[in-house]
């Protein structure tokens, strides 16, 4: 192990698309870098937080908010590299179990933002594997668009905590950036959810 | 073999009902032997989130999330942990929710362990680094205030703000034969 392994074949914003195509109110916490972009490309709603930064964070962020908000669905989209820097998160999730979270790693076992350096994930550590052994419900790796198109249904469903690895090109589509003022997309998420801003 | 000495410990059993006073809904911890009292009583209170960390981070992370979905929560740790949190508060900064923390102090006073003391020594001042408010106790009366303070700073006015518990309050840590 160690050498870099082929990354997957699917088109990155093709999956986000067909995974946001039915909202129905679900709750989208995306990591910093390309799976913030490819989630605003897919259309920004008011149910979506974009992290910026506190790279290692998104798994963490989803896991409050699905734990604070029992009765919606809510999906983490996120990158290998982003998930890797908060990996101990897989355990600290896997302990706690909301059934109403997934975990959807957009897996192109690379650091796309600084220079395409292979990341763990690219030199062979099984992402979904490592959920899978940390005890969560449902764990997958998926390489093809019938994977993409059966996660976008199991998502909505609260039936146990799920992992995804979606194994995706390793490209750097034109970036669609999201808001970066995380006040503004903090109260406008909880104003949607009928909270007050304080 | 380790073994406490306390000089009191009843403060130990106000840290928890002054979160609850504060409407704390998610307890996130990394294990301390000072926070072990309010670890147990978060642990069988069905109405909170008790969730253990496996880093101190991890619970920025968590209790930015729950405050998106409308709750509060706080964060406990001991010293050590502030050094793994410092890019994560970046979050904080930028996002403007409610942090509290409470952390217990090492390499503060009558430290036997001299490997405590660089993180010991540097906690106060990396927090402020961060911009998170900072208020010591070092005696039991002190505790609840200090805790009910912070908690209005932060849920009333989006801030990050800790409580350091001071090694004089915990009492002297000893090895012992």
């Amino acid at each position: 192990m160690g050498g870099v392994v082929p990354s997957g074949n699917l088109d990155r914003r093709e999956v986000v698309k067909t995974l946001l195509a039915e909202r129905n109110g679900l709750l989208v916490v995306t990591g910093l870098g390309s799976a913030s972009y490819d989630v605003m490309a897919a259309g920004d709603n008011d149910h979506n937080y974009y992290l910026w930064a506190a790279m290692g964070s998104a798994a963490t962020v989803g896991l409050g908010l699905a734990e604070a908000q029992p009765e919606r669905k809510a999906v983490v989209v996120t990158g290998d590299g982003e998930l890797l820097m908060g990996f101990g998160a897989l355990a600290t999730m896997a302990l706690r179990k909301p059934p109403n979270l997934s975990i959807v790693v957009l897996d192109n076992g690379h650091y796309g933002e600084t220079g395409m350096q292979p990341s763990h994930a690219g030199r062979g550590i099984k992402l979904d594997q490592v959920a899978q052994a940390c005890g969560f419900d449902w764990t997958a790796e998926i390489r093809d668009m019938v994977g993409v198109k059966d996660l976008s249904r199991r998502i909505h469903v609260a039936d146990g905590l799920k992992f995804a690895d979606v194994k995706i090109k390793a490209n750097n589509p034109l970036r669609v950036l999201p808001p970066k003022d995380g006040v503004y997309v903090k109260n406008r998420f909880r104003a949607v959810l009928g909270h007050a801003p304080n | 073999m380790l073994e406490k000495t306390r000089q009191q410990s009843d403060w130990q059993d106000q840290v928890y009902p002054a979160l609850k006073s504060v409407n704390v809904k998610h307890v996130a911890y990394v294990p301390d032997a000072g926070h072990s009292k309010a670890i147990k009583e978060a642990e069988t209170d069905i109405d909170v989130h008790s969730v253990v960390l496996t880093t101190e981070e991890e619970g920025i992370g968590y209790l930015a999330g729950a405050w998106l979905g409308g709750d509060r929560g706080a964060l406990l740790m001991q010293s050590s942990g502030v050094g793994n949190c410092i890019n994560t508060l970046a979050l904080q900064c930028c996002t403007r929710f409610p942090l509290l923390m409470l952390i217990t102090m090492r390499g503060d006073w009558a430290e036997f362990n001299q490997w405590q003391n660089p993180m010991g020594q540097a906690t106060e001042d990396a927090l402020k680094l961060m911009g998170v408010m900072t208020w010591r106790a070092d005696k039991s009366e002190d505790v609840v205030p200090l805790i009910r303070g912070a908690a209005t700073m932060a849920f009333d006015g989006d801030s990050a703000c800790a409580v350091l518990l001071g090694q004089r309050l915990i009492g002297e840590k000893k090895w012992v034969e």
